[in-house]
């Protein structure tokens, strides 16, 4: 059990919704982050995930990759990020970390090696976006042993079967793709996409969470009776770039989080 | 002995797995968005392989439209300038468009009409890659998307051209360091958006599970062609083999008909660029370590976090920080040679081959070349070092006489 389990239990016995947002590690600098992620405890989100900046990220749109970028232009390394993680946990309140990673990254540090920096600053979990479930199994063997996250993503080209072996080697919850492309703010959901989130929901236990092109209210609100979550990331990340100052950012970001976690009560 | 796979008792021929592995390299590292189209183009090209009715199309075209099988031919002034064995080239310069890639596109766009998809995507460094894939696709009316870097969009302008008037939209990839790993990242987030209807004709031995073994098949006539032409020759085969290596297709395709011959030497050359320091050169197998990039597990130049490093090569088609994942095995387990040659070697080399054998290699080429002289330098006159010439030189012209500060 990791703190995620934990939070999703609760979660349920109190038949809310989770709001899980997405920022970038180090996009303006690490103390924004520290300032970002907790203006989001603050407003309610159940669990954040932190994006690792990754030189060559395929699955994220022009926001994402722009953010990456710049984090790593201003010289974004790993072992700034452990401290500033283990530093910022005390004001975090409930809202457990899960870091969003490249496999590339947890490749090069060994696995052994990211998930002890990982755990000893405090992170629950990890989404790879690049690992598959055939991929998986040893760096799931080691998270299990660890009580440690690994979500797992389904997309809308996996088939059924194959939808139901990832929701059941997923831990912590599933991560619903909500398009058949990259990350980026998107006009509306198809219908489509909540078929198949309703048929999944009533497969499996693990909870589901849907993300990618999230980013209005009314999103949300169509969600909130399908899914145990709702992940915003362009949305919450282009609030920042577009601020002329980091606080300027986080007011944004603490005021858009507010609105989407209004609409899913 | 014959060189074997380190787990298991077969040749090295009989690589990948199951899983794609070659050793501990290739897989497949992408998200799950790609899984449905990898599998589906698995289980085809599985079909295709083993479908006469497929390879008797391929080899229609690779005769009619292509021109093969390209000839070998002994580079008589280069050998006497190297002083020592024979310098032979395998002309996959006088192919159509010029270079090897045009095996690998249209196996690859007849796989794409067999799975019924409608529209292609490609990447491309040199151009090369990008102009036989507009070119497959004008053949057989698949509309066509080429990503390429801004970089190279300048530094291989004749190319862009050549795309362009064969109908393919050339999409300039301005992220990154604007050269072919970023045009790379690009058409792989064009294929998580467009996987249902469109192929990506990915261009060497790179990327997830099947693409490497894949390419490496469609290119191996490039191999099977000039251990056939050897033989028929001299009735043996080449002592040394050597091609040049980016992403590794021509290589493995040169190689690859050779792997379990233990008794021929292969060399691949990778770009040593300016210097071996790092972010000066492009030689994931001589200065790189095992990492992740692009779908497989290869070596890569990245740094201690796991990011791609910069790297720089004066040819476009091997400015890439990572290679094939079969060429990692072979390398590890000592099947082939890697080495590197640097900037100003290869257009020495450049230079050579076309003042003493009426030939202009590509730039990418003459670092093969200008390594096959010196191996050749090291050995007696009966011996026969074989050269991939892998293309043609004319799109490095202007970005020649650019650097020699002349006029075009
Ligand atoms: C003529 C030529 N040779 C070699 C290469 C390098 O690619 P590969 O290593 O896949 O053969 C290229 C790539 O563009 C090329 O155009």
């Amino acid at each position: 059990m990791s703190a995620i389990d934990d939070r999703f239990r609760e979660l349920r016995d109190a038949g809310k919704k989770a709001f899980i947002p997405f920022v970038t590690a180090g996009d303006p600098s690490l103390q924004a982050t520290a300032a970002v992620l907790e203006t989001l405890a603050r407003a309610g989100a159940a669990i954040a995930e932190v994006g690792i900046p990754y030189s060559d990220p395929i699955a994220d749109g022009p926001v994402i990759q722009a953010s990456y970028t710049r984090a790593l232009d201003s010289g974004f390394r790993l072992q700034q990020l452990w401290p500033m993680i283990a530093g910022v946990q005390s004001r975090l309140g409930a809202m457990p970390l899960v870091s969003m990673v490249s496999y590339s990254i947890i490749q090069r540090l060994g696995s052994d090696q990211f998930l002890q920096q990982a755990l000893e600053a405090g992170f629950s979990g990890a989404i790879v976006p690049d690992l598959l479930l055939e991929e998986g199994n040893q760096l799931r063997e080691k998270c299990r042993q660890r009580d440690f996250s690994l979500i797992h993503l389904v997309t809308p080209t996996t088939p059924r079967e194959r939808m139901l072996q990832i929701a059941q080697a997923s831990t912590g919850f599933l991560y619903f793709v909500s398009v058949t492309g990259i990350t980026g703010e998107r006009d509306g959901l198809s219908a489509e996409l909540l078929k198949q989130v309703e048929w999944l929901r009533e497969q499996t236990d693990v909870p589901i969470c849907v993300g990618f092109g999230i980013s209005r209210p009314e999103h949300v609100r169509q969600l909130r009776d399908v899914a145990d979550g709702v992940i915003v990331g362009s949305a919450i990340v282009r609030r920042l770039a577009e601020s002329a100052t980091p606080e300027e950012g986080v007011a944004k970001v603490g005021q858009l989080a507010g609105e989407l976690i209004a609409a899913l009560e | 002995m014959t060189h074997q796979s380190a787990s298991s008792a077969q040749p090295l021929s009989a690589l990948p797995d199951a899983r794609g592995r070659f050793g501990p390299y290739g897989g497949r590292f992408v998200p799950e968005t790609l899984m449905r189209a990898l599998v589906e183009l698995e289980r085809e090209y599985s079909a295709a392989r083993s479908d006469p009715q497929f390879q008797r199309e391929l080899d229609g075209l690779l005769s009619s439209f292509v021109g093969r099988p390209s000839p070998i031919y002994y580079a008589r002034r280069l050998s006497e300038i190297a002083g020592g064995a024979q310098i032979w080239f395998k002309r996959e310069d006088l192919n159509h468009t010029g270079a090897h890639k045009i095996n690998n596109t249209l196996g690859q766009a007849l796989l794409t009409l067999r799975m019924g998809k409608t529209r292609v995507i490609a990447e491309t460094g040199a151009g090369q890659h990008g102009v036989a894939t507009a070119t497959a696709c004008a053949h057989f009316g698949l509309p066509c998307v080429v990503y390429m870097g801004a970089e190279d969009v300048r530094r291989q302008r004749p190319n862009v051209f050549s795309m362009k008037l064969l109908g393919a939209e050339v999409r300039p990839v301005h992220s990154g360091s604007k050269t072919l790993r970023d045009a790379v990242n690009e058409a792989l987030r064009d294929w998580m958006a467009s996987v249902e209807t469109t192929h990506y004709i990915i261009g060497s031995a790179i990327g997830p599970h099947p693409f490497p073994m894949m390419v490496r098949d469609f290119q191996s006539v490039i191999g099977k062609e000039a251990r056939q032409q050897s033989l028929e020759l001299w009735g043996r085969l080449p002592d040394v083999v050597v091609a040049c290596v980016g992403g590794g297709s021509n290589a493995a395709g040169m190689f690859y008909p050779f792997i379990d011959d233990d008794e021929v030497r292969l060399v691949g050359v990778e770009a040593g660029g300016l210097s071996p320091r790092p972010g000066e050169h492009a030689s994931p197998l001589t200065h790189g370590q095992p990492g992740v990039l692009h779908g497989s597990f290869s070596y890569v130049m990245q740094d201690e976090d796991g990011q791609t490093s910069p790297v720089h090569s004066v040819s476009a088609g091997l400015d890439y920080p990572g290679v094939g994942p079969e060429h990692a095995y072979w390398r590890d387990v000592g099947r082939v040679e890697y080495t590197e040659c640097p900037d100003d070697k290869a257009l020495s080399a450049f230079d050579l081959v076309a003042k003493t054998e009426g030939i202009l290699p590509a730039l990418e080429s003459s670092h093969a070349i200008a390594k096959a002289m010196e191996l050749a330098a090291t050995l007696p006159k009966e011996k026969v070092v074989m050269v991939c010439l892998s293309g043609r030189g004319d799109k490095d012209a202007a970005e020649i006489a650019r650097l020699r500060g002349e006029e075009y």
